[in-house]
């Protein structure tokens, strides 16, 4: 419990500090954002809309500290301003239409390379020397090293423009009404395919390696050696002994990958031109759209430490020695 | 008197880290026990590093890569002579004699525009991974050291900056700054810290509980030199690997954010390149070859570092290393032997 609450604490501080940062970027930055933001819309801009602006980015008169209250009291209770590029719809109305989007690419590319991953780095560590892992890694080193989104810009050339076996762009097509139908699921599974499946060949190798090498050290306990002279099956050693033992750092990077589910998704979402919150944000920066860029960077923030915060509970689930300190 | 103690202190330094490394395939130990020049024996593991690295075909596959790529950045003014944005050719020329690697939609030459990009992007790469690294070394000799309040303070930071986001984080710091090459090299280096910092930290705190340092502190060395001089030393090859990793987050992370246009787009760089790549629709056209050659010179780049990393972990992590399998091992006999077997 005490772990709990401490991991709690520095999660709310962690917090703090990225809408602290998100208060103090735009008034200490160079430069002033309103003008050259006005340099961009002037016509488009309603005086109400000006004024809210001025407000959010702090080029009103009031001290610095009422401000600094104000903007944390409007950031807890979800007044996030009006996006600009959207006008009038408001931050959080943008999006919670696009957070979706990126849960699900995220997600399903997330589950598919840390199982493909782990058990493939199982397997690697289980035959040391053998095809997997003799093959594997330096392949899934030399993949990892390219540029992100250089590979999935191969991918969409060649997969989408050449050969046209996947739609290139979007998360579906417009022709079709998004309902619960099994011909649109089906379509927003055709536009996962290639966005998704980038992201799990650029990250398989991570998990394998990370898996592989924890595995190693776990082969050479002596509980295996036990295990083998009890006379049990290796498949069972190799899973209920060896792998579960070997688990426990994976879980860790699977707390942090779920951070790179919603942020790290950016690159994919822009090359795919897939509607999420990455994508969003980077419309929002060249709109210079301030209130929606804040607004996206504290919701990916909060989902991040979300994220960690459940890894942590389930932590001390995991691992008896967490609940006994 | 004190340096005879800070003889034997360092003498131990050495005894511990061999005795860590259960597989040294020669055994070395300090060769002359108190004879020794104290800095004589605290170089010991750097110097079986460098050996062990310098015997290592990934190290030096990776370093003959690494090797090429820095010549053809410091020799790219004497190779191509000419402002490399200049329009030479036809626009979409195919590869052929005149441009090996064929002409952008412009007409600039991509051969051109890839040697001379090698060197924004090494130059951002090096120093990024070296800022970083060196942040890193600070915060987490400091943290390991002073222990208490500080590292409590320096932990809380570095685990913050851990969890915020990195590449939204990079986007909207790139946003508000003025765009330039400092800039990038600037948000790089303070979202890339604080990865260094935990790891080193973690290193330094188990070095810093070790007897030798101890007996540094008690025979009142300065608190700066036990951390550069006692502590530092002896994490070498972490040290060494984080550098890699930094560089390659560095080179990775630059070419990402000018690929997004958030860089300083007057620049030639592999980044930019890319972009402008994307911008003039080069695949959708078909021009490969515009597209292909900056794409595969960061990933070489990336993978002769990468390749570097995985051979320091080899040299001193002997459970990595392959012929390590039937070494008769003196701690768990029994495994090692179960591990020949399977």
């Amino acid at each position: 419990m005490r772990f709990i609450l401490r991991r709690l604490g520095f999660y709310l501080i962690a917090f703090w500090v990225s809408i602290t940062l998100n208060f103090l970027l735009p008034r200490f930055m160079p430069g002033d954002p309103v003008s050259r933001m006005f340099a961009r819309t002037q016509d488009r801009m309603q005086p109400e809309q000006i004024e809210a602006l001025r407000r959010l980015l702090g080029v009103d008169d009031r001290p610095l500290w009422e401000q600094y209250i104000g903007y944390l009291h409007n950031m807890l209770t979800g007044q996030m301003g009006v996006s600009i590029s959207r006008f009038p719809t408001p931050v959080t109305e943008v999006i919670a239409s696009q957070v979706g989007w990126t849960l699900l690419l995220g997600g399903t590319a997330l589950v598919i390379a840390a199982v493909l991953g782990n058990l493939l780095g199982i397997l690697a560590a289980w035959r040391r020397g053998g095809a997997i892992d003799s093959a594997l890694p330096p392949i899934l080193i030399f993949i990892g090293s390219f540029p992100y989104f250089w590979l999935a810009m191969g991918a969409l050339y060649l997969f989408g423009v050449t050969l046209g076996w996947f739609p290139i762009r979007h998360a579906f097509s417009d022709t079709i009404e998004p309902s619960f139908s099994w011909e649109f699921m089906s379509d927003v599974g055709m536009h996962l395919v290639l966005p998704a499946l980038t992201i799990v060949l650029v990250s398989v190798g991570g998990w394998m390696l990370g898996m592989r090498n924890t595995m190693i050290a776990t082969n050479a306990e002596d509980y295996i050696t036990m295990a083998e002279a009890k006379g049990l099956r290796p498949g069972r050693i190799m899973f209920r002994y060896a792998a579960r033992n070997a688990m426990l750092p994976s879980v860790t990077s699977f707390g942090m990958s779920l951070g790179f589910v919603v942020g790290g998704a950016l690159l994919t979402e822009v090359v795919f031109a897939y509607p999420g919150v990455g994508y969003q944000l980077l419309n929002a920066v060249q709109g210079l759209d301030y209130p929606l860029m804040q607004g996206l960077f504290l919701t990916i923030t909060a989902a991040v430490l979300l994220a960690n915060f459940l890894v942590d509970i389930l932590y001390v689930r995991l691992d008896p020695r967490v609940r006994s300190n | 008197m004190t340096s005879s103690i800070a003889t034997t202190a360092s003498t131990v330094s050495g005894e511990t880290l061999a005795g860590s490394r259960p597989g040294n395939p020669v055994g070395l130990m300090p060769d002359g026990g108190g004879a020794l020049p104290p800095q004589g024996s605290v170089r010991q593991p750097n110097r079986t590093l460098l050996h062990g690295l310098l015997t290592n075909k990934k190290a030096m596959a990776g370093t003959a890569i690494l090797l090429t790529f820095i010549a053809l950045a410091l020799f790219a003014p004497l190779l191509f002579p000419d402002n490399p944005s200049k329009i030479t050719g036809m626009a979409s020329q195919e590869p052929d004699a005149e441009f090996w690697l064929g002409t952008t939609a412009k007409g600039q030459d991509v051969l051109a525009l890839t040697i001379h990009g090698a060197r924004s992007s090494l130059l951002v790469g090096l120093t990024v991974g070296f800022a970083s690294t060196f942040i890193g070394i600070l915060v987490g000799l400091a943290s390991a050291y002073f222990g208490k309040f500080i590292d409590e303070a320096l932990s809380l930071t570095t685990n913050v900056f851990l969890l915020l986001p990195g590449l939204p984080l990079l986007v909207i710091l790139a946003a508000f700054l003025p765009p330039g090459l400092g800039t990038v090299i600037l948000v790089l280096v303070v979202t890339g810290w604080a990865g260094s910092a935990r790891v080193l930290r973690s290193q330094a705190l188990s070095i810093r509980s070790k007897d030798f340092v101890a007996a540094a502190v008690v025979t009142g060395e300065r608190p700066m030199r036990i951390m550069f001089r006692e502590i530092l030393p002896n994490m070498a090859s972490i040290v060494m690997g984080t550098l890699l990793a930094c560089i390659i987050y560095g080179i990775g992370a630059q070419a990402g954010l000018e690929f997004l246009g958030l860089g300083d787009v007057s620049t030639v760089s592999w980044g930019n390149n890319l972009y402008w790549a994307g911008n003039e629709g080069a695949l959708l056209t078909g021009s490969w070859w515009v597209f292909v050659p900056s794409g595969l010179c960061i990933a070489l780049v990336a993978f002769s570092l990468s390749l570097i990393n995985y051979a320091v972990d080899e040299v001193t992590n002997p459970r990595l290393r392959k012929i390590a399998r039937r070494k008769i091992q003196t701690t768990k006999p029994v495994a090692a032997g179960k591990r020949g077997a399977a």
